[in-house]
């Protein structure tokens, strides 16, 4: 990649929280390549509910994890806010996963062995200016099960405590990896409800990804990959709430 | 408490059953480590104690007879600190009830007192009262043997005349922690002791008044051993003086420090391969616990947790299971160190026994068993952060597996697929295979070394006392005696052959190597005493020339044609060169050899003879031993079978407490490794296995699969094992070799089938306690979950 090119494509647009460009991810799956996102442009705004919608291999969780710092390109780059993440190194993403973004994972990964308030504290014993883990479960509606294992809460409960957890160290963005992929509509109502209210109340950048159409109804902009490519972009110009969804 | 700390806690509870598996395994390494070094340590310290306390001489040197005014000359030697003359009488002795021939070592000591040097360790009675002179004290173990009190008498045959002896104490000396009869390998507490008498009575008994035939001293700091040795020599050679010896050469104190040596390798040995194979069990348990915990470490990864932070934590989780293991193993060392030791004193003449357990021992043990934790998890800890999260979140991807070499090469047709599955799944994991592999070897190999003692000492006392040593008896007589002397022992009824033998004290010497043994005078066409070569082959003893024990040519770097110097320490002590010959093979003592006749002719002397060889009829041996004892010339018997059964006796228990110790190490760790093995190769597979049931596999079917990796490794690992094995038994007997005695490697088809057993049985446990695993395979989970 050449200095003058990629000067051309530093971010330009103030608002802009992640500015994505030319984005490729190959795996090598055992002796098989896999084409996970071939050449992906994307900007992402602060404030914003974002949607990502995708089939199954479409590539909309290698994006996701790629905006985290959790997986680096094979090619083209990924600035959040100044800040070049595929040129970062190891302990710089982590030092980014720390202080700026918030996860919530399609099965939840909660640690068994630790209670509601336990699995916030692990994040919020490391971040900069976090909440306290009592707060965070209570904007998830979950003030009154704060000693409960995950083992017995129900998944939409787990998947509250996850959000939680994302949201409990004031994320600038909270990426969420199908969030409800493993609820059924009314629990995963529930936990829409939840990102919602966050998104709302603390003003965080959240980018959810979803084979869920439905849930597009709710976001400010849906971005349809297909393929490991952006195939549409659409700008909701009336939001649903997450009870007037059809799932 | 922090979060993660708080984790830690909880599944270390969690996953308490296996913590604590793995930490027995510690505890087994670390206690025997402890228990081996502080018993060893506890010896060492409690012998120089012993020694320091009661004086025990520095040099030692034994004459014909000298005036009691030649002291004063010795204590003028340069570098002599303290100096006391002995009386030391061998004299044959009658215990009542006990028929067979005794014999007993006087030893004279100063009125009212425990002697000035060697002083003895009174455990019971009385000392000797001046006046009384038929008062002894007796070597414990030899009371105790014969159930010999205070008050009870026996009779001794002191320079030919009989005396009845009183006995008024028990005692223990530092001189005589090994008490053994002079010539004999084994210490045998019915037939041979130690007696202290008071010195008048021994010596007006003993033709010793105003006289002395032994000398001890001790020497002060700056002295050369060395010098007062030569000078020393040189003032006692007019009196018969035999050469003067320094502590490091003294018996007791030689035999002790053998023992002791070969205890320091067995306690470097066992740890080693404990340890290392505790090493590996770690690694392969604590791998599995973080490849399971893949997800969570991805989780830690993504909000923020750095590789060195998610490291900390495990590693914290695994040295908590190895301190628990070292505290426990620390505990379990020193019990069984204390016990250990006290076994030792009772083994050997010891009066007491400090217990010594050095922090170093304590620092290493616990060093190297975390050294080799982190090191493990460290290793697993670095394969499951190194990967990005987002990959790690993401079920594995399939495995790379390939054709194996075996059918590569052609032979693909021949296996079924279940068989492929299996050769597949051992080249694809070659380091993990191969450690398997040597683990088990290695529990093979342990347990052939008890096998391996029990059939080394077999051989050594069969080719000595079988093939070698035929006689039934040897008589010794107190002064060389002409020849004709053996038609009087022929004449005795029971005894059918008899043969005469010359034996002198001598120091040998080749180059600037020397070395001090008693050279023998055997008949040469002799069948009693007859010696072998490496082939078990009769040698025939030359005309002319000295044989010598093979180990005692490799010390002294001279081989056949080389010419021998030969001092003799006896009569009128001539020098000679004589060639050596040949050599014989010994596996106990170091001697040389001639004709009878040539070495009578060395001497310059008539057809004289230090003892005899008899065979005695069975019937009329009880009889033979009366007459013996009866003959004033003959101032000892030796005989070999009852000292050797008697040696067996104390063997076997010592023996058999050995194999059931490697039988049980090596078989744990049989187990452990298998068992582990098994277990983790059934969490790692699960998946894979409940999907075959669910396309119809048999539960047999299925633990083919499992099994038949384990039954592969085991069937290359049991060879390879019989080979460590080999190779630990000869490294042993390789340490163990030393001039007292050689440990041969001689290792029965039965120690080879005994260990393949336990390997084989152990595996066979732990595939028994899979096989009943496989049953609850959860076959609905298999095609619910994510993956």
């Amino acid at each position: 990649m050449s200095q003058d090119k990629q000067a051309t494509h530093e971010p330009r647009d103030e608002a802009a929280v992640f500015h994505v460009h030319g984005v490729t991810k190959v795996y090598q799956m055992g002796e098989v390549q896999v084409h996970a996102l071939r050449g992906v442009d994307l900007d992402l705004y602060r404030g914003e509910f974002t949607v990502l919608l995708g089939a199954s291999g479409s590539g909309k969780s290698t994006l996701l994890n790629i905006l985290g710092g959790l997986d680096t390109p094979t090619d083209g780059h990924v600035f959040y806010g100044g800040r070049d993440l595929t040129r970062a190194t190891e302990g710089e993403l982590t030092e980014y996963r720390r202080d700026h973004v918030g996860f919530v994972f399609q099965f939840y990964n909660l640690i068994p062995s630790l209670t509601a308030q336990e699995n916030v504290a692990v994040v919020t014993e490391i971040a900069k200016a976090p909440m306290q883990p009592a707060e965070a479960l209570q904007l998830v509606g979950l003030g009154e099960r704060l000693d409960h294992f995950p083992a017995q809460l129900s998944g939409g409960e787990q998947q509250r405590v996850a959000i939680a957890r994302a949201i409990a160290k004031n994320p600038d963005v909270l990426l969420c990896d199908e969030p409800t992929g493993a609820l059924d509509s009314k629990t995963g109502i529930v936990v829409l409800e939840a990102l919602q209210r966050v998104n709302q109340e603390l003003d965080t950048t959240t980018a959810v990804i979803t084979h869920n159409a439905g849930i597009a109804q709710m976001a400010d902009r849906v971005i349809y990959l297909a393929d490991g490519s952006i195939s549409d972009v659409r700008m909701n110009l009336t939001k649903l709430a997450p009870r007037e969804l059809s799932w | 408490m922090k979060a993660l700390d708080i984790k830690l806690w909880r599944e270390l509870w969690g996953m308490r059953m296996q913590a604590l598996a793995i930490a027995m395994v510690i505890v087994g390494g670390v206690s025997i480590f402890i228990m081996s070094l502080s018993t060893l340590d506890s010896l060492y310290e409690t012998r120089e104690t012993y020694y320091r306390d009661h004086h025990f001489a520095q040099v030692f040197a034994s004459l014909k007879r000298a005036p009691l005014p030649l002291v004063q000359r010795i204590e003028t030697i340069p570098g002599v600190d303290k100096v006391e003359t002995r009386v030391v009488a061998y004299v044959n002795l009658g215990v009542t009830g006990f028929a067979d021939p005794v014999s007993a070592h006087l030893v004279s000591l100063p009125d009212r007192s425990r002697g000035l040097l060697n002083q003895i360790y009174l455990r019971k009675g009385r000392l000797v009262e001046p006046g009384r002179d038929h008062e002894v004290i007796l070597s414990e173990e030899f009371a105790q043997v014969h159930k010999l009190e205070a008050g009870d008498t026996l009779r001794a045959t002191i320079n030919g005349r009989r005396k009845t002896l009183t006995v008024v104490g028990h005692a223990l000396s530092p001189e005589y922690i090994y008490q053994i009869a002079p010539g004999a390998m084994f210490p045998d507490y019915q037939r041979y002791g130690v007696m202290w008498m008071a010195r008048k009575p021994l010596a007006s008994a003993y033709d010793m008044d105003g006289a002395f035939n032994d000398v001890t001293l001790t020497l002060s700091k700056d002295s050369n051993e060395q010098d007062v040795i030569d000078r020393l020599d040189e003032l006692l050679k007019p009196y018969g003086g035999i050469g003067a010896y320094v502590r490091k050469d003294q018996l007791s104190n030689r035999f002790l420090t053998e023992e002791l040596r070969q205890q320091e390798t067995i306690a470097t040995v066992f740890p080693i391969i404990f340890l290392g194979v505790a090493a590996f069990l770690l690694n392969v348990v604590a791998s599995r616990l973080i490849s399971l915990e893949r997800e969570q470490i991805a989780g830690l990864k993504a909000f923020g947790y750095s590789n060195f932070a998610v490291g900390l934590h495990y590693l914290k989780l695994v040295l908590m299971i190895v301190g628990l293991g070292i505290l426990g193993g620390i505990a379990a060392g020193i019990w069984m160190g204390k016990g250990m030791s006290n076994i030792y004193m009772e083994m050997y003449s010891l009066p007491f026994m400090i217990y010594v357990l050095k922090p170093k021992v304590i620092v290493a043990a616990a060093v190297f068993s975390m050294l080799v934790a982190i090191l493990g998890t460290l290793y697993a800890v670095r394969q499951a952060a190194k990967l990005p999260p987002a990959q790690a979140m993401r079920p594995e991807p399939p495995a790379l597996y390939h054709a194996t070499l075996v059918e590569r090469l052609g032979l693909q047709r021949w296996f079924s697929q279940p068989t492929r599955m299996i050769l597949r799944h051992i080249e694809r994991r070659p380091l993990k295979s191969l450690l398997t592999t040597l683990g088990i070897a290695m529990a093979c190999g342990v347990m052939m070394i008890g096998g391996f003692q029990e059939g080394a000492i077999d051989h050594m006392v069969e080719v000595q006392y079988s093939m070698s040593q035929r006689e039934d008896l040897i008589a010794i007589y107190t002064e060389p005696t002409s020849l004709r002397s053996l038609y009087s022992l022929l004449s005795l009824q029971g005894v059918e052959h008899v043969e005469g033998f010359r034996e002198v004290s001598a120091k040998l010497q080749f180059e600037h190597r020397f070395y001090r043994t008693s050279l023998q005078g055997l008949q040469p066409d002799g069948e009693l005493k007859r010696l072998l070569d490496t082939d078990l082959k009769v040698v025939d003893l030359p005309q002319q020339g000295v044989i010598l024990t093979d180990h005692l040519t490799e010390l002294l770097h001279i081989k056949p044609g080389d010419m021998l110097t030969i001092e003799v320490l006896e009569g009128n002590r001539p020098t000679v060169q004589v060639p050596l010959i040949g050599t014989t093979k010994e596996f106990i003592g170091l001697n040389a050899y001639m004709q009878r006749e040539a070495l009578n002719r060395l001497l310059k002397e008539g057809n004289a003879i230090s003892g005899a060889l008899l065979t005695v009829d069975e019937r009329y041996q009880r009889e033979v031993y009366g007459d013996l004892k009866d003959m004033p010339r003959i101032a000892g018997v030796v005989e070999h079978k009852s000292a050797i059964q008697a040696f067996y006796d104390t063997l076997a228990e010592t023996v058999l407490y050995f194999t059931f110790v490697t039988t049980l190490l090596g078989g744990s760790i049989a187990f452990g490794v298998v068992y582990n093995n098994m277990r983790i190769a059934l969490s790692e597979r699960n998946r894979e296995l409940a999907s075959l049931r669910v396309l119809g596999f048999e539960r047999r079917e299925v633990a083919y699969i499992l099994l038949g990796e384990l039954g592969i490794l085991i069937m290359v690992a049991i060879p390879l094992g019989l080979f460590i094995g080999y190779g630990l038994c000869a490294y042993l007997a390789f340490q163990f070799n030393n001039d007292l005695y050689r440990i041969p490697l001689v290792l029965g088809m039965n120690v080879y089938a005994f260990a393949a057993l336990v390997v084989i049985i152990s595996s066979l446990i732990s595939a028994l306690m899979i096989w009943r695993n496989l049953a609850h395979l959860d076959m609905v989970a298999v095609l619910k979950t994510k993956e």
